[in-house]
This record gives structure tokens, sequence and C-alpha cells, in this order.
């Protein structure tokens, strides 16, 4: 088989925020790096993050890092990495201004610093008053640092394949990444990229759930490619589901809405946080408020004709503050609802946001796998963002850590992968098993004739995660959400596609996006069923509490027999002392 | 089939990829309209629709929310025709 081959320093799978920000650290060092984009850099999802970047510049209240690090890991549920946490929060502050000379135009406070707003989950003085850690561009945080990377990456000579969707990871003899075969959205045509080094930064797989904030792009395609290719996805049954998307609808209202003062009630006008969370209130952790929200809910406590949502109210702040401070929100409120927040509340219910899971890696990107006494980085593989689980934020993820994220270790990866090109200077041949694996897999949607149709079985999909898989799961509902899941597994080998022509087949490349989600699927499911306890995101019905003596552990899930497997969360810091357990109050 | 025809199609497939965005806002606005009113636009009004979505995504949202008014009066016209197929019932 005789296909295009182009060769490469670096492959970049995905040109949202992180793979742009490991990519600028490469060109800059004169690296020749490939980013490959399923579509124009610029709509990534990076470019939807309202909220800001967390960093403790101590602009408007006293901050400090280490706070920054006990938030994070006490929001983490205790999950998360605290190595990793710990260079996170240290770096932050450095690479907010490293993105201010970039060009990122940060809001600014009367005396000429960077503005920052209140978020969920932040205090000063580990767990007292709250903090105000989140720096933001108005309401457009993602798509200002979005923007500033590409024209940096323009700048440093960057080379972009838009409009390329990676099908799978290629392996040389040894089992080893070296690129991957990719296909040209315009023209229908499959590209060999040869790399030295690659890395997957191709976000979150919120397309899993039917009701989502992401956009449709957002079906995970890297994780999947990482499954296929034999590599375990951590922690997948961890999915950040926002406290306050509009309700059936899906689109997010930013916790900065709650940061200037909105709150939630429910149908009797109550203010309900206060009996949830009497301290943070409105403000407490994500997973704790969408909880709080579904629990009234259920409990017969709902808004509207069915009694399925709760209501955001921000009438009490005037036109003048939301216009200022909320006017992305007011807009699409008024829009797609027809109601302006200025006068009416909104309504709202918890919606699939963030996949805190992922391809499991180190604190400098390298993708990681157990081995007997441990685990060892693949050599030349990396993950970035929310694709990957490094894993700061645990079992859920606090508001304005992603952008921070994926700055943070873009540049980590892009700084690893220099000194890894250092000693690895020369191209490994492809192993043509590999490709032809690849193409069969590409070419198998070439196939005619009758068959199901690729919306019916994703809408279907969404639906039985949605209903099974969402904020609260027991053993029952989620055995028999597997089964549903694996028949849709099974029946995605029955469907065809009408269309086969070549040019812009949009009909195509949603079919590997399905095979895609399909695979995420079963990975979240079968980790969550097998989780058996409460922490963070995860809320088992039938296993209520967090149960640190037999699950303060990261899960490991092979596609491969279906197999999981769990390592240690790594609860020593670079420098500090260990944040021990304890029970998460707000 | 006609020549026309088959460049229509084409083109047709190329907006549709053009469509997905980075937010699901964007995502909801254009793809509903593309399925639904797309096929109503005058030749000129198609080839508007083709130039608005050059527009980065914010600026895009900002058009089709009415929160900014495009100065170019065409596109101007065209991001209301979307903005109004939009809505609770959409």
């Amino acid at each position: 088989m005789s296909l295009p081959i182009r060769k490469f320093d670096t492959l970049v799978i995905g040109a949202g925020g992180g793979g742009l920000r490991a990519a600028l650290q490469l060109s800059q060092a004169d690296a020749n790096v490939a980013v490959v984009s399923k579509v124009f850099p610029t709509r990534s999802h990076t470019v939807a993050a309202q909220g800001g970047m967390n960093a403790a510049l101590a602009n408007v209240v006293p901050d400090n890092w280490h706070w920054h690090m006990y938030d994070t890991i006490k929001g983490s549920d205790y999950l998360g990495d605290q190595d990793a946490i710990e260079y996170m929060c240290r770096a932050a502050s450095h690479l907010v201004i490293e993105l201010e000379h970039q060009g990122v135009p940060f809001s600014r406070l009367d005396n000429g610093k960077i503005y920052q707003r209140p978020f969920g989950g932040q205090s000063q003085n580990f767990g007292g008053e709250q903090a105000a850690r989140t720096c933001a561009a108005a309401d457009r945080t993602g798509h200002a640092i979005l923007h500033a990377l590409y024209q940096q990456n323009i700048k440093a000579k960057t080379h972009f394949f838009d409009e390329f969707f990676a099908v799978d990871l290629l392996k040389d003899k040894n089992g080893f990444i070296i690129g991957a075969l990719v296909l040209e959205i315009e023209t229908g045509e499959p590209l060999l990229i040869e790399a030295k080094t690659t890395l997957l930064a191709t976000g979150g797989a919120g397309q899993l759930f039917r009701t989502n904030t992401n956009a449709k792009i957002n079906t995970g395609d890297g994780l999947a490619m990482a499954l296929r290719a034999g590599i375990p996805l951590e922690d997948m049954e961890f999915f950040q589901f926002h406290p306050t998307g509009i309700a059936g609808r899906g689109m997010l209202i930013t916790e900065g809405a709650r940061g200037e003062g909105g709150y939630l009630i429910n149908k009797d006008g109550e203010r309900f946080m206060e009996r949830y969370a009497p301290h943070a209130k409105d403000l407490a952790s994500r997973d704790v408020v969408s909880r709080s929200i579904a629990t009234e809910v259920r409990e017969g406590r709902g808004c509207g004709p069915n009694g399925d949502h709760v209501m955001l109210k921000l009438d009490h702040l005037g036109k003048e503050v939301l216009d200022k401070r909320l006017p992305g929100i007011c807009e699409t409120s008024r829009t797609f609802l027809h109601i302006d927040p200025v006068e009416e509340p909104i309504p709202v219910f918890p919606t699939a946001h963030y996949t805190m899971g992922g391809i499991p890696t180190d604190r400098f990107g390298q993708v990681v796998v157990p081995v007997d006494t441990g685990e060892e980085p693949i050599p030349g593989l990396y993950a970035v963002g929310e694709c990957a689980c490094v894993s700061v934020h645990g079992a859920n993820r606090l508001g304005g850590n992603s952008l921070l994220d994926i700055v943070v270790f873009g540049r980590a990866a892009g700084n690893h992968i220099i000194d890894y090109l250092d000693a690895n200077r020369y191209h490994h041949a492809i192993d043509d098993a590999s490709v032809e694996k690849a193409m069969a897999h590409l070419q198998r949607w070439d196939k005619k004739g009758d068959g199901e149709s690729v919306p019916e079985l994703k809408d279907e999909l969404q639906t039985i995660m949605e209903q099974n898989c969402s904020v609260f799961r027991t053993q029952d509902v989620l055995q028999e959400c597997l089964n549903q899941v694996l028949q849709i597994e099974s029946r995605l080998q029955n469907v065809r596609l009408k269309d086969h022509s070549k040019v812009f087949n949009t009909a195509r490349i949603e079919a590997m996006e399905l095979e895609n989600l399909v695979d995420i699927a079963v990975a979240t499911v079968t980790s969550a069923l097998n989780r058996e306890e409460s922490r963070g995101a995860h809320s088992r019905i039938d296993f209520t509490e967090r149960d640190d003596n037999n699950w303060l552990k990261h899960s490991l899930f092979y596609k491969e027999g279906r197999r999981l497997e769990y390592k240690p969360v790594r609860m020593k810091p670079m420098s500090v002392e260990t944040f021990p357990p304890k029970e998460r109050v707000y | 089939m006609t020549t026309e025809t088959q460049t229509d199609n084409k083109e047709q497939a190329r907006l549709r990829w053009q469509c997905r965005r980075g937010m699901l806002e964007l995502d909801l606005f254009l793809q509903s309209f593309m399925d639904k009113a797309y096929e109503n636009l005058s030749p000129e009004q198609k080839q508007t629709f083709s130039v608005l979505l050059e527009t980065p995504d914010q600026m895009l949202l900002d058009y089709l929310t009415g929160r900014v008014i495009p100065y170019d009066k065409d596109i101007a016209d065209v991001a209301k025709k979307i903005r109004l197929a939009a809505g609770p019932d959409a």
C-alpha cells in the first residue's frame, strides 16, 4: 500500500490550548512541528472557555499558590496527584503573565492589575474565606488564549494541517508510537504523518451525553485512539456535570454568574444551597452543587411543569452589572430561551461538561503505563489537556483550573519533548501491519448496503449514557447501561453510510467519531460500575460514602478484555507536606 | 447531473463542515440553519453565508446573538436570519 508520507519531529494532534501551547514551545526551539486539527484551529473548544484561569496573583485578596494547591486537592476529593498539582499551582502566576506578554488582554482592576474573580471551591488560608483567584479576559478568556497562542504559532512557523482528521496512531516494530494516519477532510485522501514524538491534545468527550455543554466536535478522538493502541484510560468514571447548564439544551451558564452574586432557587423560591453548603453556598465545588440541584429535583422541589430543573436568579444584580460582567450568558438566554436574565431567572440543570479522566500521564506530559514495579513512560508519546489524566483534577475539577492545566502541561510537555528530541535524533521505520490496521479501520466505512444510521445510533448512545450514568449512579442501572452500550458496540458493525463521496464527507467523519464515543462509553461505564464508593463527580446511591481504605486509587481501563487495573494516587507533593484526605465540607 | 449541481453539492458539503465550531451555541445556530433554512437563501445570500462563516467564533457568536451588528448590511441580514431561526422551539 503506497500512501503519501510527511515527516516531522513532533506530531501534535489537536489545536486547542494544550496542543498549541506545546507546539509553540517546540517551534520556538526550532523543532519541526505539525499540528493536525479536524476543524480550523481557532474553532477548537478552548474558544468556549468563559470563566478564566486560576493563579494566586493576590490582586484582589491575599492569596498563595499553596492555598490554591490545597483547594485543588480538596476539590479533587483527594484523588488528584499531589506532585502534579503542586507543579501546576506553582507555575500558574508565571504563566498568566507569560500569556499576557503573548497578547491575552486580561481584564483590569482600577489600580491597573489583572482582574480576578471568585470561583467555586476557592479559599484563603486552607479552607478559610473565599478567594478571588480567577484571571479573566471578560467572559472570553479561552478565546483570547486560543487566538494568542495560534498567532504565536504562526509567527514561530508551526506547520498546520487544518481540517485533517486523525484516524489511528501508528507504531514501529517495537510497538512505539511514531505518528498517525490522518484523513484530509476536503479531499477524503489519507496521509501518513511520521514523527519522532507524538502528542495527543484532542480534548474531552462531552458528546457522550445527550445534554452537554460541549461543542459537537468533542468526541474524545484521542482517548479512543489511545485505547485502540493498547493504552489504558485512567479514572474515566469521573465526568463533571456542570451545575448550571440551560435545562434541556445544555448551553453553559458560567460559574462566574454565581461568582458575581447570582444564586439558585427551587420551586418554593428557597435559596437551597444554604442547606447543602452553609459556608460556600452557591460557590461550593461543582460536584456538590450538581448533586444538590439533582436532589432538589428528585425530592419534588424542581421548577417548571415537569419539575425537572431549578432556577438561577440574576435579576437582583441589575442590568448594568449583568451587561458589563456577564454579557454572553445574557445574550444566550435571550436568544435561545427568549428569557431576559435582567427580569427573569434562567432554568438550569446539571449538564455534562468535562472529562476528568483520560490518557494517563506524568507531570511532564509523558504517557505512562503500569509495569511490575510501578509505571513507566512510553517513549515519545505525550498527552495534555482534557484528553490527558495527569491527574490534577482527580474526581472533580475546579472552575478555572482547565485553562491553567492546558497551559501548564502544554508547556511542560513541549519542554520534555525538546530534551527527548535531543537524545533521539532519528525516525523509526513504520510497521506496515500498523498502517494496514489503521487503513482497514478507515476503509470499513466504504462498505455499501443497508444498515443502521450513525445519527440514530449516536442519539441512542447519548440517551443511554444520560439516563443511566450521570449525576447519581447505582449497580443495577450501571450494569444495564453497560449491556446496552455493548449492544450498541456490536450494532455499530451493521452501520452503513449512504454518502460515499470524498469531498468534505461529514457523514464519514461522524461515523468515526461515533466509533470513538462508543469505545469511551464502554470505558466510562465499566470504570463507574466497578468503583464501589462515592467520590467527587462519581456518586453512587448504593455506596454513598468515600472509601479511602479501598478506593483511594486510580482506575485504569484497557479495551482488550475490558480489563480494569488500579494504581496508587501520588500523595507525595514535590516539596511541601502531603495534604491527607479529610472530609470535604464547603 | 449538471456540473453546476455538483459544484453546489460540494459547496454545501464544505459549508456543512465549516458549521462545526468550537462552541455549542454556534453548532446549534449554524447546523440547524444549514439543515432547515440554507436552501431558501438566494445565491447572493448563500455567498454571504459563506463569508460570515469565516468570522472568528466569539465575534460570530456576537453577530448571531445580536450583541454586535455587522457593519456590512448583507452580512447583518443573514446573521439576523440565523438568529431568528434559533430560539426555544428550534
